[in-house]
């Protein structure tokens, strides 16, 4: 049987997870697996190495980003955060993100740099607590449905996040 | 990925771009959202006595496809009786467009908006009855 994602880096599966452990058991496994190691090893042990480095690889890169990480504790529920048969959102956050987003491209429009870094300010803000609430929700209340309700604000905020930093990038060029 | 021309003239030229009065009591509204790509999709009606669409305008904040479906709604809508426009299905939109598998989904966005504004304008006009 296959481990899960937390079990593979010796994590229980929770929101709020020790991120040191998870780098440490994530670089220990990244350097028993290295192709280095395996060039003298049989085929099938090479393939073999190589589907665990990229699986931990992965598993890595998913616990690690918080918005992933939550979609990927409601995957094994087996909820999915963004599926795209379900639009349904709270009134009220999609007022402030289309909001966000005017405020966006006015700021663009205008390459006003200091708009932008307030946006992107009220981004980590919103982002901060919404990671808060998600502790709460995954492993305090174990309360799936909102968690996913969170999740998916989450990872609202995160793509305004990208395209808040996209703008600055392309000014500063 | 390529668009088709449809989708081409409707993100170059939207129709119907726009906000209604939200305070007017034939005006609905419906809001969605996709978080896989973060798109978001306002939709608003004004519908009249008889029943009817009278004006639809929009606002989307997402890719081509996303914009697309929505200003093409907006078109379909106007003159259309509420039950009609509850009715439409994504499948159609879908089909107008010619939008790839992997875009289907902006076209069920722009199905779930007609239908939240739907559902909203019944809402209101029942409050005003039972007022």
């Amino acid at each position: 049987m296959s481990l899960n994602y937390f079990e593979l880096f010796g994590l229980n599966p929770a929101f709020n997870i020790d991120l040191t452990a998870l780098e440490n058991n994530y670089r220990k496994i990244q350097s028993t697996s290295h192709p280095d190691r395996f060039v003298t090893a049989l085929p099938a042990e090479k393939l073999q190495s190589m589907q665990i480095a990229t699986t931990a690889n992965e598993a890595y890169q998913t616990l690690k980003t918080p918005a992933l990480r939550a979609s990927y504790l409601l995957s094994l529920q087996g909820i999915s955060a963004t599926a795209e048969t379900n639009t349904n959102m709270p009134a009220n956050f999609l007022m402030q993100q289309l909001e966000w987003r005017e405020n966006l491209e006015d700021a663009k429009a205008e390459k006003n740099m200091g708009m932008l870094e307030s946006l992107l300010a009220e981004m980590q803000v919103e982002a901060k607590n919404l990671q808060a609430d998600l502790v709460d929700l995954f492993d305090t209340k174990k309360d799936s449905a909102m968690a996913m309700e969170a999740t998916r604000k989450l990872i609202f905020i995160d793509k305004v996040y990208a395209d808040i930093n996209k703008a600055i990038e392309q000014i500063e060029n | 990925m390529a668009y088709s021309d449809k989708v081409l003239d409707h993100y170059e030229n939207p129709r119907n771009v726009g906000s209604l009065d939200k305070n007017d009591p034939n005006v609905g509204t419906g809001m969605v959202g996709a978080p896989a790509c973060g798109d978001v999709m306002k939709l608003m009606i004004k519908v009249n006595d008889a029943g009817i669409i009278e004006d639809a305008k929009f606002k989307t904040y997402g890719c081509g496809s996303a914009i697309a479906s929505s200003s093409l709604v907006t078109e379909w809508l106007k003159g259309k009786t509420v039950d009609e426009a509850y009715a439409i299905k994504n499948s159609a939109i879908a089909e107008e467009l010619a939008l790839p598998p992997v875009k289907i989904h902006c076209s069920v966005l722009a199905e779930d908006a007609i239908k939240a504004a739907v559902a909203d304008i019944k809402a209101k006009k029942l409050a005003k009855v039972a007022a």
